[in-house]
């Protein structure tokens, strides 16, 4: 059959239709819900600077958006300080975060769907040693190994704008609306219940995990702009705080509230039964030094894990987690509970605690009845039944790490503000504004228990509404993320990135001698990656940021690209709607949260679609390209923030 | 030419054939031809169909002569056979090769150049001889290496990159080969694969011999728009003869439904079958004769018709012919392979 030229049918839009989108007069949103209307996926519009920060994976799961790809480059580099000033100015505490961050960017990254060999991987043995880059402890490297960073630092001007602005509680979130807004000229007071200032990083997460010193030292650089701190003064009445005329006022006072369990004899066994996040904080202050010969720790989040692992640097001898779920459903993360596993912790799933056993006025066990998996619910989370079955576990000492929430005795009910039905206040996701005018919430405070990145990202998003507030600007307008997307070609196939593919598995990080860690309560367990370590780990990264941008219009139909791309990537094939484009390519695209890249169409009235899923960004594509349809962007992006002195690094990174 | 290594990584859900091997373990190494060369592709459609057929890399030689065509066989089957030979002298080691050992399948790649000037000679006493093998030729009309000279299967007045308009007539292999009565003949495109792929399965499949002329467009001289040898003009100008074709596994029931008279089965020699949906203008392909005329009369017209264009269903290779020892020379006793001075008497003496 003669090839036939491409009918108007065959197109994405009509004649009349893109000529009217030429000339600007029809949107390119309503060409393709008519293409949607005529079963076909229309072409993705790279011109939206998220299609691409979504192939970030690592980038977009960071609830601050830290460039991760650049920075591990800037490590791979040696530009330490320069990594570290990337990261400061993202999410404040590289330091911190370097060790103990939640790490959303871990299991986001594309790394980790990308088999190596066929050993089985850690936490999923059908995984094929499929494992995240390990991002978090490349930030700590770039902690580690910065140099002196006090020049790079955001000037503070000695001439202040007039408008004086109250933090309270001295934690992640507060810390970060400070560091924000002090390069813009505020005044700003900050209050703290404890004498020292950290918050919760400083009092529930143990030193052997995270240091005073690096707390101090980030923590240190944000009051040093030149914050009016209070310590040990606790706040005890919004409405009093109301009257004296600061022009905002910030509530980042965490979620210091430990949950209770009402059992059969909790009363009686008071003296040996704890609040975890209670525990922990005596424990960081030096009020408590000891602790049972037996310890029973009851939960099965992070919480929990710092309480365990406490305990047994206290000198008890046999300390047993205990918790009520299944262990794959355990909210402690993977390597918290592998840490706690490695230094002789039993943990034992299924557990529900019925009753303290109290012997003599003393605590001398817990009674547990264990469930059983009976299928799984709506959300897909195990169904569990009561077996009947009862264990009883002796112990000395319970700590009780159930979960936390916030709490706020201090704010009085009648000033305006509105409550939930939970007692927690009103608080707009967007603004992160109160319903009284000028009073912000962010961090555990405003919606309850996260981590610290994420009190971070509202710290960013509350600094913004103060600054748009205090000048009388909109706050529901928010500022524009910052964006570029530019060619890294250096000369014929060679790229300004590495773009081979090291096929090294994950590097594990060296731990201190397990018995001298057991003894020291403020000896660091992980001592992180060197310099050398580093080399190997940042090589594993794919660098998702530099992007495979396709133009259309150059494409010859070769099929070269498809041809060498390793994983399968690329089609040419007839357009389709989205559901069966997905199911007709090479290898069907069956993970939907991955989007598909869809082209024009091409000459032959075929298109080009890549599915995003498994990409290695190794460049083939455009080497392999005779045209430079295929072409390595890198793609910047950078989330706005209130001040532009924070973004500095960034500036220069976007080019 | 890329400084990298194709990267071991593979999509995790490639699937696997019944060797348990994905498409990639049908790979070779990176290839160094240009960008966007119709050889690549024609190596890709050649590493699908191997892996398709389930077939075991050991069971392969690759063999090919000189030119861009000739490297390809590096770019594939990695752990299969092969002989890079002299230029023009695939057909003649293919030969030494297939005469010592039966048992593998030969698949021999060539060039326009390597075939239709140099190795012609070659090309039609390997044709003659029903040599059991799959013959393809990577034509691209110029001769690459060399910066894109015309070769001799260039159409007459198709210009060079300059415009300089070339004055000889073309040969065409397909009419060649089908007059010199090679058994199974087709034409392709590199960018068509969906046509390329099942007549190579066909190609290799077929006992006797099996000849694919693949145009292959010469991304760095000969794919100006005028080249009657580029991928524009092939697309636009692409007459397949018979439109769709599929290839069957000897094993695989044929599941589809065809409407009468649309469709010709072809049956190949290890019980694979060869489907083809007839359109307007098609032709039978088991009568030679309309096979030439349909070449010729689309030639006249400057298209190029692609397909299967001749087979032979019932054709005897060489072997046959020759009533050759049914085992590969590798198997045989060496009482038999080398019977002795005794036995060479014998034979001396029946002659005297």
């Amino acid at each position: 059959m003669r090839f036939q030229p491409v009918t108007s049918l065959d197109k994405e839009g009509t004649p009349a239709e893109e000529r009217a989108r030429d000339k600007g007069e029809m949107q390119a949103s309503e060409m393709a819900a008519r293409a949607r209307k005529r079963g076909r996926t229309p072409p993705t519009d790279i011109t939206d600077p998220q299609y691409f920060h979504k192939v970030v994976d690592c980038q977009w799961a960071c609830p601050t958006h830290t460039p991760v790809p650049e920075y591990i480059r800037l490590i791979a580099q040696g530009r330490y300080s320069a990594a570290y000033m990337l990261n400061w100015e993202s999410n404040v505490f590289p330091g911190i975060l370097g060790r103990v961050c939640d790490r959303p960017c871990e299991p986001a990254c594309r790394r980790g769907r990308i088999q190596v060999g066929d050993e089985g991987n850690a936490k999923d043995p059908s995984k094929k040693n499929a494992e995240p880059v390990a991002i978090c402890r490349l930030k700590r490297v770039a902690a580690d190994y910065k140099g002196d960073i006090d020049n790079l630092l955001p000037e503070i001007p000695a001439t202040k704008n007039g408008k004086r602005i109250a933090l309270i509680g001295a934690g992640p979130a507060s810390l970060a609306v400070a560091r924000d807004l002090m390069p813009l000229g505020y005044d700003v007071t900050l209050f703290e219940r404890d004498p020292i200032p950290g918050g919760l990083m400083r009092t529930n997460i143990p030193s052997f995990r995270l240091p005073a010193s690096v707390l101090d030292e980030e923590v240190g650089r944000i009051l040093d702009f030149g914050v009016k701190a209070n310590f040990g003064a606790e706040i005890t009445s919004m409405k009093k705080l109301l009257g004296e005329g600061y022009d905002a006022i910030f509530v980042g006072t965490g979620a210091p509230k430990g949950k209770d369990l009402e059992l059969t004899g909790r009363q009686e066994a008071a003296a040996n039964i704890h609040i975890g996040i209670d525990w922990l904080t005596s424990v960081a202050f030096g009020h408590v030094e000891k602790i049972g010969r037996r310890v029973v720790v009851i939960g099965g989040g992070n919480t929990a894990m710092d309480c365990c692992r406490t305990a047994l640097r206290l000198g008890a001898e046999a300390v047993t987690v205990t918790v009520r779920s299944p262990r794959k459903v355990m909210k402690a993360s993977d390597w918290e509970i592998k840490d706690a596993l490695h230094e002789g912790i039993p943990i034992l799933d299924n557990h529900a605690p019925k009753a303290f056993v109290v012997k003599d006025g003393k605590l001398v066990g817990l009674t547990f009845e264990k469930m059983v998996e009976t299928g799984v619910d709506a959300k897909g989370r195990p169904k569990l039944e009561a077996s009947g079955e009862l264990v009883t576990i002796d112990c000395d000492d319970v700590l009780m790490a159930i979960g936390q929430e916030n709490a706020f005795p201090w704010i009085e009910r009648d000033i305006g503000m509105t409550f939930n039905e939970w007692g927690q206040p009103a608080v707009d996701r967007k603004t992160f504004m109160s319903s009284v005018p000028g009073v912000f919430f962010g961090g555990d405070a405003a919606w309850g228990p996260e981590n610290i990145i994420w009190a971070v990202a509202h710290g960013h998003q509350a600094a913004i509404s103060i600054d748009a507030y205090c000048h009388g600007k909109s706050l529901v307008e928010r500022p524009k993320p910052g964006h570029t997307l530019v060619s890294q070609k250096m000369g014929i196939h060679e790229w300004s990135y590495s773009n081979n593919y090291d096929p090294q598995k994950r590097q594990a990080v060296p731990h201190a001698a397990l018995e001298a860690s057991l003894k020291n309560l403020k000896l660091e367990v992980e001592l992180g990656f060197d310099d050398k370590i580093a080399a190997r780990e940042v090589e594993r990264c794919l660098n998702c940021d530099v992007q495979t941008v396709f133009t259309d219009n150059l494409c010859i139909e070769c099929d070269a690209c498809m041809d060498i791309c390793p994983v399968d990537c690329i089609n040419f094939t007839e357009n389709d709607d989205e559901a069966d484009l997905r199911k007709e390519l090479r290898v069907p695209a069956l993970n939907k949260s991955q989007d598909i890249y869809v082209s024009g169409v091409l000459k032959t009235g075929r298109i080009m679609a890549k599915d995003e899923d498994v990409c290695l960004h190794c460049g083939l594509c455009a080497e392999r390209c005779p045209t430079g349809a295929w072409d390595m962007q890198k793609f910047a992006y950078a989330e706005a923030q209130a001040a532009s002195a924070c973004l500095s690094h960034h500036n220069a990174y976007l080019g | 030419m890329s400084y990298i290594a194709k990267p071991s990584a593979h999509h995790p859900a490639l699937p696997r054939n019944a060797l348990g091997l994905t498409r990639r373990d049908y790979e070779g190494s990176m290839s160094t031809l240009c960008a966007g060369c119709g050889h690549d592709s024609i190596t890709a459609a050649i590493i699908e169909a191997c892996y398709e057929m389930d077939l075991p890399a050991h069971r392969i030689a690759k063999i090919s002569g000189i030119g861009c065509s000739s490297k390809a066989p590096t770019y594939f089957l990695s752990r299969s056979h092969g002989f890079n030979s002299v230029h023009g002298r695939m057909p003649s080691v293919t030969t030494g090769a297939n005469m010592a050992n039966r048992d593998l399948y030969y698949i021999g790649v060539s060039g326009d150049g390597d075939t239709a000037s140099i190795g012609l000679g070659q090309f039609c006493h390997a044709v003659r001889r029903r040599l059991n093998m799959t013959y393809i030729v990577m034509n691209n009309g110029c001769y690459g290496l060399t910066k894109g000279q015309f070769s001799a299967t260039n159409d007459k007045n198709s210009p060079s990159k300059k415009g300089e308009a070339n004055p000889f007539d073309a040969i065409d292999l397909c009419q060649l080969a089908i007059q010199l009565g090679a058994g199974f003949v087709a034409r392709s495109f590199s960018g068509d694969k969906r046509q390329l792929l099942p007549l190579i399965q066909a190609a290799i499949s077929y006992k006797g011999f099996a000849f694919i002329d693949v145009v292959s467009p010469c991304v760095t001289f000969n794919n100006h728009p005028a080249s009657t040898k580029s991928y524009e003009y092939v697309r636009m100008h692409n007459m397949a003869s018979e439109n769709k074709l599929d290839y069957v596994e000897p094993q695989e029931e044929i599941t589809a439904e065809y409407a009468e008279g649309t469709s010709t089965a072809v049956e190949l020699h290890d019980g694979s079958q060869l489907m083809l949906y007839k359109v307007d203008g098609g032709h039978d392909p088991r009568d030679s004769d309309a096979a030439i005329h349909t070449i010729r009369t689309n030639a006249a017209k400057g298209t190029v018709v692609t397909g299967l264009l001749y087979v032979n269903e019932d054709q005897q290779d060489l072997h046959d012919v020759l009533g050759t020892d049914e085992r590969p020379l590798n198997a045989l006793p060496m009482s038999e392979l080398c019977p002795g001075s005794k036995a060479l008497e014998g034979i001396n003496a029946r002659l005297r």
